[in-house]
């Protein structure tokens, strides 16, 4: 099985190649150069590089969001272009989860931080000791909220994601648990990630993880600022909380 | 040995703005499919185009109206010469929707890509609805995000003359109709009740800037109605929505029509065309062509579909750009303040 992975949700624009288990490629690149630039170079390079036929690829893995608006949907309309050009389905992940993903064989619990401005995070609470279990699924909330969900766990934490760094301050004066800060290389939105998560989903739910390109449509878990002043509530989805 | 020459196809995608468009358009002129899905009673709630709605819009219509392109013209993407764009002027949330897909849609099949500028888009609307125009002639490009008064001087090769140095004039139609409870969108309600009303029911000014004979400036127009409306208020003097309408109206028409005559007065042109959004406007078309008439000058203006936002036009653009050999990048990205002749 091939999949092609797509990243584009948050600082990262990224790209990976996951076949039977092997990570035969992955490109990834935080620079101040837009997705918009970026991300279609960077397929082209990689595809090159590993002599990829793209009409061999079996789905197209992306992360759905939550995550930049704008980042979400570049890298939406470049996966709904690819679907549609190649007659290929679609494996969306959450975010969040394939964050929880960079990390991997611990007994702490894992809670990705992305910065989602307005004083809030795109977050969740997972473990990933020998397998990916979600004890909270991705949401945004404050900082302060999930803080004290961890703290009423009581495990030691990881943190990680760009949202880290912002709440340091807020991590050293509310966190009651030990608690770790991932490093560069574990800390930011993956392709080779998302590849791994759809691939273990993949496994689990077979053909139904799937749609079609057309079909697909990122999960920004915020409403836009004017259906929210207008109190319009018919598209939120809620999502915990 | 002749060679039949080939026919160039190209599939043409629009999303700067709030119109998902795609457009099957072979050699420029020949429209196979022109599909458009318009966004508009969405803004309509908030009485105009909001860039975060519009953005979400497109990316959950795009495939099916690219799709629907395809399937309308008889053909597939394999078909393609090439893949076009709209990849600026506009809202940059849309744009990158349309930019994104094409550059995917490139990648993945081989088929060149080609960005394409909105208003040449707009511009050559005018080659579709009348297959005999060619180069020289002056164009006033009309819409809710843009108004430019522009010297095409050959296929891709443009001058400005003049722009808005404010508002453009279908934005100076939203705002008013809004203060007159007409809503939105403005042009066409402004269009349709000015048809009751006197056009020199109220002398409002003609907007000029200083120093540049072609460039507009409509935000005086505007609130000098609003000055207008304000000192009936206060006087308790009961308006005529369709005096104020007709009247206003015809102050843009005035000077729209002013700009034009004379780029065709001083650079001797005899073709004239009309295009963008508020080409439709009835008024405005009457009396360009009048105007036209009265100097013998030829008078082109594309039918409503091809004025408002959409992909056929983009099609046409891009083939004079292809046929020059001009192709763009996989790292070809949205410009929303992209100039005419820009690259």
């Amino acid at each position: 099985m091939k999949i092609l992975a797509i990243e584009g949700s948050g600082p990262v624009a990224g790209c990976a190649l996951w076949e039977n288990g092997t990570l035969t490629a992955e490109y990834s690149v935080q620079y101040k150069k837009k997705h918009s630039q970026s991300l279609v170079p960077m397929l082209k390079e990689m595809q090159e590089m590993v002599d990829l036929d793209l009409s061999s690829i079996d789905f197209i893995a992306v992360t759905k969001g939550p995550g930049s608006f704008t980042g979400l949907r570049i890298g939406a309309a470049t996966v709904k272009g690819l679907g549609l050009a190649l007659e290929k389905p679609v494996l969306p992940v959450p975010t969040v989860d394939s964050l929880a993903c960079n990390l991997y064989g611990t007994d702490r619990v894992i809670c990705p931080l992305m910065d989602a401005r307005r004083q809030q995070v795109y977050t969740g609470i997972y473990e990933n000791r020998d397998g990916l279990r979600v004890l909270r699924p991705q949401c945004v909330t404050a900082f302060t909220e999930i803080a004290e969900e961890l703290n009423r766990l009581g495990r030691e934490v990881i943190f990680l994601g760009d949202g880290a760094p912002v709440n340091e301050g807020a991590m050293r004066e509310l966190m009651r648990v030990p608690y770790l800060i991932a490093p560069a290389h574990l800390s930011r939105q993956r392709a080779a990630s998302t590849a791994v998560r759809a691939a273990q989903i993949y496994a689990e739910q077979g053909e139904a993880a799937l749609v079609t390109a057309d079909d697909f449509r990122p999960e920004y878990l915020r409403i836009p600022q004017a259906e929210r002043e207008r109190g319009d509530k018919r598209n939120y989805q809620v999502f915990v909380e | 040995m002749t060679e039949e020459k080939k026919d160039i196809t190209i599939l043409a995608i629009e999303s700067s703005c709030d119109e998902t468009a795609a457009s099957v358009v072979v050699n420029g002129r020949e429209v196979l499919s022109n599909v458009i899905s318009s966004q508009i009673d969405i803004h309509t709630l908030y009485g105009g185009v909001v860039p975060e709605i519009a953005s979400r819009k497109h990316t959950e219509r795009i495939n099916q109206v690219v799709r629907k392109g395809l399937s309308e013209a008889g053909k597939t993407l394999k078909d393609m010469d090439a893949i076009a764009v709209t990849y600026g002027p506009g809202l940059v949330g849309p744009l990158l929707i349309g930019v994104s897909e094409a550059k995917a849609l490139s990648f993945a099949t081989g088929i060149p890509l080609i960005g394409v500028h909105h208003i040449e888009g707009h511009i050559s609307a005018n080659y579709i609805a009348d297959k005999e125009l060619e180069p020289p002639f002056a164009c006033l490009v009309v819409s809710g995000g843009h108004t430019h008064l522009v010297l095409v001087k050959d296929y891709g090769e443009y001058e400005i003359l003049g722009r808005t140095q404010d508002d453009a004039a279908g934005e100076a139609f939203d705002k008013v109709a809004r203060e007159i409870g007409l809503g939105y969108p403005g042009g066409p309600k402004i269009d349709k009740v000015s048809k009751e009303g006197n056009p020199a029911a109220i002398d409002f000014p003609r907007g000029k800037v200083t120093g540049s004979r072609y460039d507009f400036s409509f935000s005086g127009m505007k609130s000098s109605v609003l000055n207008y409306l304000n000192t009936c208020k206060m006087k308790n003097i009961q308006i005529s929505v369709p005096d104020v309408a007709a009247s206003f109206q015809q102050a843009v028409v005035d000077v729209l029509v002013s700009h034009a005559m004379w780029a065709v007065e001083e650079f001797h042109l005899t073709k004239f065309a009309l295009a963008g959004g508020v080409a439709s406007n009835t008024a405005l078309r009457a009396a360009m062509e009048a105007a036209c008439e009265e100097r013998g000058v030829a008078f082109y203006c594309p039918p409503p579909v091809l004025c408002t936002d959409n992909a056929a036009m983009i099609g046409s653009a891009a083939y004079y750009e292809y046929i020059r050999g001009v192709r763009s990048g996989l790292d070809l990205n949205a410009k929303p303040g992209l100039r005419l002749g820009e690259k």
